[in-house]
């Protein structure tokens, strides 16, 4: 098209919208300014006036215009200007320098986005229910979600019916019958409080500065914690966080550091690796390396035996639903509780294998929420005993020839030097059941049985909650141990074969695994290519333009307060999913080159409720080597106080984002969908108008950036949220299968499924058979196979490795080739220095709440007994105890109980039960709220972070890995008087 | 004769996960439904709850959850209770509390003898969960916690109290507390789960000084020489007997497999009981 006609266009469409919207009226006079479109090659061009909201423009040049946009040349500027915009074209252009900007960079963010607006502004999104209430959209971590909205306030948030023309829902065929989801959405609690934790009194709703921190004179950094706020303007709050960021990046490269949760509000483009990404690689900034949370003894641990290091050591699920229903006579759950935290898709599934008579066998100290609900045997090993029972398994089937011995022959190596540790040629144990009921507590005649039932039987096998993998006992002292036992029970038996997997229908609906649509580790329009997918399909569906940090600098996680209190760590390790070595890669702080940490930009407060021993945390916030902090953070939370300046951000539902119910993305739990019925992505309206002074995300990091020059690069020339959706949609399939404006009216699209006939293939069904691989995973690298590509596993052999070969590349005595049983190193009977602390505190993954999200004050999830007793005057968190164990103390339902090592001491509420073994308690680590009875990082805790009490030191000598799965501990009734301080004790 | 509203509450497929709970909370926080219900405070308030049961001691243990909600009584003692006309029976078996006559008739919350009617202290109300009475009144066919609810537990009926008396008698269902009279529209599936007791054990055998489970052996459960109920022994020797009344006394257990025979007696108090190992010869 014809630049003349195009640069007259543009004001002609900004009079045309002034005129029909009246939010684009008020728009325009929220600023005035000359806006020059020219050449660079020809005297020729357009400008354009603003003043007060009216337009007046001419062709030609003007004498100074406040923004300059200019062009190589005519052939550039037309195709840059015209409709419909090429991305790609647009991103060359930038990159390359084809076009450039010149002039004050907020006034050009503010110019661009309002340009933007002349197409959205069209736009209509909702669904009008009648009544003034308009239906809306959005999804959590729990689930998509309808939103209803009146007058501009949510009325209520539910789980969503799908409609009569949505696409058909899966049928599976087993056993003479037909099994079909209902043609609805479930909802996790912690999708069901949204509502309340929009509206909770915990929101921060402006800015905030620590009334004793003057960043020009004294920062009484000894107080933080303890000082009270005064509001402050955005202006001021934005000023101060970009001076703070200059100062210390005077003083070197990785002076800023930044840390983040492990998850965050649902949606691509608000996630962490998505808008934070952008922001810290724009800025340089040092980085917590994550351990790798929730798979530890999978990564640690069984990935040496079989690879899969794209999932984290944890196994295929592919098609395990269909074949487990049809095939399976036995599942065994073992540290499984699907039932908590992840949502009911599967319990549905569930309830079909009960219904179809399959049996079922649940190991876990707790009888948990899973075994109360589907019946079944339950054994109880003592936390941290389980690859001893699993060993006991292996003996039986050794001596009564109870395992697949084909499979063992043809696809596995190592077995001759495993079944003589088993039968005791090499240690003079032979890993009887009676050796085993000594550590386990379990009945030597259950193993027995249990053993002969599982080699006689079609057994899948549900390890960790997903049934492939995910928290409980991975993630204790022996969860390296715990782990690998599972993968040696799955090949001993030949998993693979009909009926005898892992799973327990938490996973592996036969969905569509081609359709694409990026998941939130994808990095959306981060523009990061090294610390997130970007680069494996979202970097060529949406061009965008590329962040690169120049700071290599990254701290273990985990020893994050050592960094800042001794200025070093004890070595660390890489998280690399793309090889099974990649673990062995070490992380040390300070990194050669760099400069010690002066700042901390943290985004959310989770750290004090969620990280081990988190005393150290709270201690490190009052040293006085972190110099600034700056927390940015939707509600007030325990970790909130600990800061200089406090930025509210707003949830998701104040602003625009977009997402697919579980879908993480490439590389990250890859095709994480299979866990639910149907794929739904949702277009997560904004449906209300941020609280308060409450911002995006975006607007904050574009708010900041501004402030150094850096906005039109990081909104990338001004794109708003709204816009990035529609970049999201087009970059997707959904683009083949509905229009833009539908998909935003509506706000969800379920995909499509698969004919029965072209459904994925069942996993490691081609591994068992000695085929090529079959199922639908970008891995392993073809660099990573031994022989021909697609032929064999991730190992040096590509066999299963019954003796891990490649943990022969590094001395961790912890981690031997050989998988022994390695007794748990906080043993009361073995460390008189723990005498005092006869339980065991297991703390598994909260119920209820998602991780702590949905746990702060003003919950809705506070009420359910289960998760928080209302006491006194404050909301107390649960801790399951066995019946004996609190007639022992005299402690009764709900009476107020203290838990407490020498790391720390915290007060709960008791729930006496008998779905525990005496000497074993049970708290999950599910808290908002750090609330100290006195010193801050060195007293009691009334708020309830159990974790406080784990410890510190890695899974396996040379791991990054936590274990806050079991700790010892002593308790007591609360006497309400605080009189414990930490202790310093050697294996501690 | 009018089709009324009934709840069918199946216990047996409750797993406590808390979302009809919330669905509530969500419905009437901050929400004023006038003629309906006034808004319910932001927290404390469970108008509709579970409770929470278990039976057993390691190694059997089972735990049970139960929805309780106003029954919306067809002999409600709240609305004796009542002053000005403040709660209304409907045509279609609804109890309202109407927000504005109610005002400060606290004597409503304590006549209730299911606990299911709570205080809004702000506003002075007692306030109940009202069947979604002006959801269903709109169009909607479920209730939110039967909309919410993953594991099909609530069923809302529409249908003549004849047709609900037959669905009464053919699925064996209850109501709480019938010896009040009050006449509940809330039925419930499966209750002996939260009310009755179980007994259990594990049959063992010993055979050259090693010990396994017995599977497939006869359980047969005695009273005063009638018996009373049998169970097979599964994979685990484990076997287990329900619906027993607490506090029934002296039971006789008899146990044969093909490794021999086992007899026990034991006394059934208030709790359900696991008896232990029982070793046959």
């Amino acid at each position: 098209m014809n630049l003349t006609v195009l640069l007259w266009g543009i004001p002609q469409a900004m009079r045309a919208a002034a005129k029909v919207y009246p939010e684009y009226a008020a728009r325009l006079k929220e600023r005035n300014l000359v806006a020059q479109f020219r050449l660079r090659d020809k005297p020729e061009g357009r400008w354009i006036k603003l003043e007060n909201g009216r337009i007046t423009t001419r062709s030609g040049l003007h004498k100074k215009p406040d923004l300059d946009i200019h062009f190589k040349n005519r052939a550039i500027a037309e195709r840059f200007l015209t409709p419909p915009f090429n991305l790609l074209e647009r991103v060359d252009a930038a990159k390359n320098f084809k076009i450039g900007l010149n002039g004050p960079d907020e006034l050009a963010v503010w110019f661009m986005q309002t340009l933007a607006r002349l197409e959205s502004v069209t736009w209509k999104a909702g669904t009008d229910m009648g009544n003034g209430v308009t239906r809306y959209t959005n999804g959590t971590n729990g689930g998509p979600i309808f939103v209803y909205v009146k007058d501009g306030k949510i009325l209520r948030t539910t789980p969503m019916d799908l409609a009569d023309d949505d696409p058909e829902s899966w049928t599976i065929e087993a056993r003479g019958r037909k099994f079909t989801p209902p043609r609805k959405t479930t909802a996790a609690a912690h999708a069901m409080c949204q509502k309340s934790m929009v509206y909770s009194k915990n929101r921060i709703l402006h800015p905030m500065k620590r009334v004793d921190f003057d960043p020009n004179g004294n920062r009484n950094i000894q107080n933080r914690g303890k000082s009270e706020f005064v509001r402050i303007s955005w202006d001021e709050a934005t000023d101060i966080v970009s001076s703070e960021i200059k100062r210390a990046k005077a003083v070197g490269p990785g002076a800023v550091c930044v840390a983040n949760g492990s998850h965050h509000q649902w949606g691509n483009l608000g996630h962490y690796l998505s808008g934070f990404n952008r922001f810290w690689n724009l800025i340089g900034a040092t980085k917590l390396v994550h351990n790798p949370d929730s798979w530890e003894g999978w990564y640690w641990g069984a990935m040496h035996h079989w690879g899969n290091s794209l999932r984290l050591g944890a196994p295929e699920f592919y098609g395990t639903v269909e074949d487990c229903l049809k095939e399976a006579e036995l599942m065994v759950f073992w540290s499984s509780d699907p039932d908590a935290t992840y949502g009911f898709e599967g319990t549905q599934r569930r309830a079909w294998a009960k219904e179809l008579g399959i049996k079922m066998v649940h190991i876990d100290p707790f009888m948990n929420h899973t075994a109360a609900h589907l019946g079944g045997k339950w054994i109880a090993p003592k936390p941290g005993t389980d690859p001893a029972l699993a060993q006991a398994l292996c003996h039986v089937w050794i001596t009564e020839g109870l395992y697949d011995k084909a499979f063992v022959e043809k696809r596995t190596n190592g077995f001759a030097e495993w079944k003589a540790y088993i039968l005791g040629e090499t240690d003079g144990q032979p890993k009887t059941p009676e050796w085993q009921e000594k550590e386990t507590g379990v009945p030597a005649r259950d193993v027995r049985a249990l053993a002969r039932e599982w080699g006689t039987k079609k057994t899948y096998l549900g390890a960790g909650g997903w049934g492939v993998g995910v928290g409980g006992a991975c993630r204790g002292p022996t969860g390296a141990q715990w782990a690998r036992m599972m993968a040696i029970l799955g090949a001993m038996q030949g998993y693979g074969r009909p009926g005898v997997n892992f799973g327990n229908l938490q996973y592996g609906s036969p969905l569509d695994f081609n359709f694409y649509f990026p998941g939130y580790a994808e990095g959306s329009f981060s523009g990061d290519l090294q610390y997130s997918a970007n680069s494996a399909n979202n970097y060529q569906r949406m061009p965008h333009i590329v962040t690169m940090s120049s700071v290599r600098q990254g701290i273990p996680r985990m020893w994050f307060p050592e960094a800042i209190m001794t200025g070093t760590t004890p070595m660390g390790y890489l998280t690399d999913v793309a090889s099974v070595h990649g673990q062995f890669f070490p992380v040390r702080y300070p990194s050669p080159g760099h400069a010690p940490v002066q700042m901390l930009y943290k985004y959310g407060s989770a750290s004090f409720g969620t990280m081990v021993e988190s005393n150290r945390w709270v201690r490190m916030y009052q040293h006085e080597n972190l110099k600034f902090v700056v927390n940015q953070s939707v509600w007030w939370e325990g970790e909130t106080p600990y800061a200089d300046v406090i930025l509210p951000a707003c949830t998701v539902f104040e602003r625009w984002d977009i997402g697919e119910w579980y879908n993480v993305g490439a590389g990250y739990v890859h095709h994480m969908f299979s866990m639910n019925n149907h794929r739904v992505i949702s277009l997560q309206h904004k449906c209300i108008e941020p609280l308060g002074e409450s911002k995006s995300d975006y607007d904050i990091f574009t708010a900041i950036c501004e402030k150094l020059d850096l906005g039109s690069v990081y909104s990338e020339g001004g794109t708003t949220e709204l816009d990035w959706c529609k970049r999201v949609f087009d970059s997707s399939d959904m683009a083949q299968h509905t229009t833009w404006r539908e998909f935003l009216k509506k706000g969800y699209f379920v995909v499509p499924n698969d004919p029965e006939s072209a459904r994925a293939p069942t996993a490691n069904r081609w591994f068992y058979e000695g085929r090529k691989k079959d199922t639908p995973e970008p891995y392993p690298l073809p660099s990573d196979y031994v022989g021909n590509y697609g032929e064999g596993l991730q190992t040096p052999s590509g066999k299963f490795e019954f003796i891990a070969n490649s943990l022969k590349r590094i001395d961790d005595p912890d981690r031997p080739p050989l998988n022994q049983y390695l007794p748990t190193f906080e043993d009361q009977s073995r460390d008189p220095e723990l005498a005092g602390f006869p339980l065991q505190l297991l703390s598994p993954h909260s119920r209820y709440p998602f991780h702590l999200m949905g746990d702060d004050e003003g919950s809705s999830l506070r009420d359910i007994r289960e998760h928080r007793v209302f006491k006194d005057g404050h909301y107390y968190l649960v801790a399951r105890i066995n019946k004996d164990d609190a007639e022992a103390r005299g402690i009764r339902d709900d009476d107020l109980i203290r838990l407490w090592n020498h790391r720390g001491s915290v007060v709960c509420a008791a729930q006496v039960t008998s779905r525990l073994p005496r000497g074993v308690v049970s708290a999950s680590t599910a808290s908002a709220e750090y609330r100290p009875a006195g010193e801050p990082g060195r007293s009691t805790d009334l708020g309830g972070c159990v974790n406080l009490l784990n410890s510190s030191k890695p899974i396996t000598k040379k791991s990054h890995g936590i274990k806050p799965n079991t700790t010892l501990i002593q308790v007591e009734k609360w006497t309400g008087v605080d009189t414990w301080r930490p202790l310093e004790v050697a294996n501690g | 004769m009018a089709s009324k509203w009934n709840m069918v509450v199946d216990v047996a497929r409750c797993n406590n996960c808390r979302v009809c709970f919330l669905a509530v909370k969500d419905e009437h926080n901050g929400n004023d439904f006038p003629g309906y219900a006034a808004p319910q405070p932001a927290q404390g308030h469970k108008w509709l709850d579970i409770r929470r049961h278990e039976r057993g001691s390691l190694p059997i243990v089972d735990a049970h959850f139960m929805p309780v909600m106003c029954n919306h009584c067809d002999d409600a003692p709240c609305m004796k209770a009542a002053t000005n006309g403040a709660i209304k029976k409907r045509d279609d078996g609804i109890v309202i509390i109407d927000p504005e006559k109610a005002k400060g008739q606290k004597q409503i919350v304590d006549a209730c003898p299911y606990g299911s009617i709570s205080w809004n202290e702000e506003r002075q109300l007692p306030q109940i969960w009202i069947f979604d009475a002006h959801l269903l009144d709109s169009g909607w066919k479920q209730t939110r916690a039967e909309q919410g609810c993953p594991t099909a537990v609530f069923r809302s009926l529409k249908v003549e109290d004849a047709e609900m008396a037959r669905i009464k008698a053919e699925e064996g269902l209850e109501v709480l507390k019938p010896e009040l009279g009050t006449k509940p529209r809330v039925y419930y599936k499966n209750l002996h789960l939260m009310t009755k007791c179980f007994v259990s054990g594990s049959v063992v055998k010993t055979t050259n000084g090693v010990e396994d489970c017995v599977a497939g052996a006869e359980v047969v459960l005695k009273q005063g020489g009638r018996e009373i109920g049998r169970a097979t022994t599964d994979a685990f020797g484990e076997w287990k007997i329900d619906r027993l009344e607490p506090g029934s006394g002296k039971y006789q257990v008899e146990v044969s497999g093909s490794a021999g025979r086992y007899a026990g007696e034991f006394e059934l108090g208030s709790e359900s009981r696991y008896l232990g190992v029982m070793p046959l010869g």
